[in-house]
């Protein structure tokens, strides 16, 4: 977004925790799943450390692993005071009420809104459109970008700028971008797509996938345009911490919390 | 004895688990009688100005009563903005117009030209501001917001935020107070403020 004088808003870094059996697991090109931790502790390091906000993805989908999802959006968000997102096999304003209930403040919904567009106005009329992201899984096709369903694995027909106005007609409050071909890799986020769908609609754009530096949100935020970025890989390794993150927008004149 | 009113708008829990955080005895009034036993009230909300409809006419004479009588009252984010006379995002809900002006909608452009996203959702600066501020707010402190719609700045304001154009981003008229962001989602800055109104602060 352009900057305007006197701008004190911050560039929002987040945190994501791709949970699964209770677990966060992170994985590359959204396949081989590893172990990284106990949620709620990852949570709480984040916090002291001054991320701005944290995801919560349920990666599976087994009726158990359900469960589970609820005990942890509990349990990241006992102790921890920052704006907390949960995603994953959303289906129904239902699901949306259950870990809202648990402690989320906001809910992303991704393959079910595909199949049943409806479904985020119904989630925005209950909560607020201030509680109801969409999620995007965009996949480079030439100089498209198709959306794809089901953990980025099924192509839909959908083109990702198109689809980002559209939820945002129907009361998105946010987008949450993945490029898939970026995701895990390391080499930068994809700005040409988080660009594209940033100037088309009105509401924020999180962009996700591909964070391997700090070098690397500065360009998400300006070539970019994001209003907010997403990293999981980096600091859950350490490679990056969350401070030198944000030493190195301010470095570049961009806003953040300190 | 802090009464936290639920009506329906959002973020009662967190709010709660904030409060309890800072030590404060919270309780949910049934109804409005119940706030004859509150020592403080605290009302929270997020979303559409139109869920304040369902503070009707009981519970706007109750809280009235008690605001004439001095209790010390925090309203978070709509809950602050029910404060005014009312809002553009529902017209025909009336505010409870304790304090003068209208909510009305950010704009989606910077002065400068610049574009700018609506809702402001995300972290931004307060600065202090008026002859009273809010106890626990920080000069140039960071707090949390998420809305699209604002309250003017006039001289009940007691903090003001830029987003392309100043906003109250705070309101004191002595026990009441009002801020437009979350400060049960805002960190340790946020439990300070939440911890000096448990505390009584003045």
């Amino acid at each position: 977004m352009t900057k305007p004088a006197g701008d004190t808003f911050a560039r929002r870094l987040i945190a994501c925790l791709d949970v699964r059996a209770g677990r966060v697991v992170k994985g590359v090109n959204f396949e081989g799943l590893r172990d990284a931790g106990d949620p709620a502790a990852l949570a709480a390091r984040y916090d002291a450390e001054g991320i701005d906000e944290l995801v919560v993805l349920d990666i599976t989908a087994t009726a158990e692993d359900r469960l589970a999802l609820t005990r942890t959006v509990s349990a990241v968000s006992a102790n921890v005071f920052i704006p907390l997102a949960v995603g994953g096999g959303i289906r129904s304003v239902e699901d949306a009420a259950r870990v809202i209930e648990a402690g989320a403040d906001k809910v992303g919904v991704n393959t079910a809104a595909l199949g049943d567009p409806s479904l985020v106005s119904r989630i925005a009329d209950r909560f607020g459109s201030q509680a109801v992201i969409v999620a995007i899984d965009a996949k480079r096709d030439g100089d498209r970008f198709t959306v794809c369903s089901h953990a980025g694995r099924t192509a839909t027909r959908r083109d990702a700028v198109g689809w980002a106005r559209e939820a945002e007609s129907r009361g998105a409050g946010e987008i949450l971008l993945t490029s898939i071909d970026a995701d895990g890799t390391l080499r930068g986020f994809d700005c040409a797509l988080t660009a594209a769908v940033s100037d088309a609609v009105g509401i924020p754009v999180i962009a996700s996938g591909g964070a391997g530096s700090a070098d690397h949100f500065v360009e998400v935020f300006t070539a970019g345009r994001a209003d907010a970025a997403l990293a999981a890989t980096i600091f859950h390794d350490g490679t990056c911490s969350v401070r030198a993150v944000k030493d190195a927008l301010r470095r570049h004149g961009l806003p953040v919390r300190l | 004895m802090i009464a936290l009113v639920d009506y329906g708008a959002g973020n009662l829990a967190s709010v709660r688990k904030a409060l309890r955080a800072c030590g404060a005895d919270v309780f949910e009034p049934a109804g409005p009688a119940d706030l004859d036993c509150a020592s403080a009230i605290v009302l929270p909300g997020v979303g559409h100005f139109a869920a304040t409809a369902s503070l009707d006419e009981r519970w706007r004479a109750a809280i009235r009563q008690r605001l004439e009588g001095g209790i010390p009252f925090l309203g978070i984010c709509l809950g602050m903005q029910w404060l005014f006379e009312g809002s553009d995002e529902a017209t025909a809900v009336p505010g409870l117009g304790w304090l003068p002006g209208r909510i009305t909608r950010l704009p989606d452009r910077a002065p400068g030209g610049g574009r700018l996203k609506v809702p402001h959702a995300g972290w931004n600066a307060v600065r202090a501001t008026g002859p009273s501020g809010v106890p626990g707010l920080k000069d140039g402190a960071y707090f949390y917001f998420t809305h699209a719609y604002a309250a003017p700045v006039t001289d009940a304001t007691a903090a003001t935020t830029v987003y392309g154009v100043p906003f109250a981003s705070a309101v004191r008229r002595g026990h009441v107070r009002g801020v437009q962001f979350h400060p049960e989602k805002s960190g340790a800055e946020g439990l300070a403020l939440l911890g000096a109104f448990v505390g009584g602060g003045r």
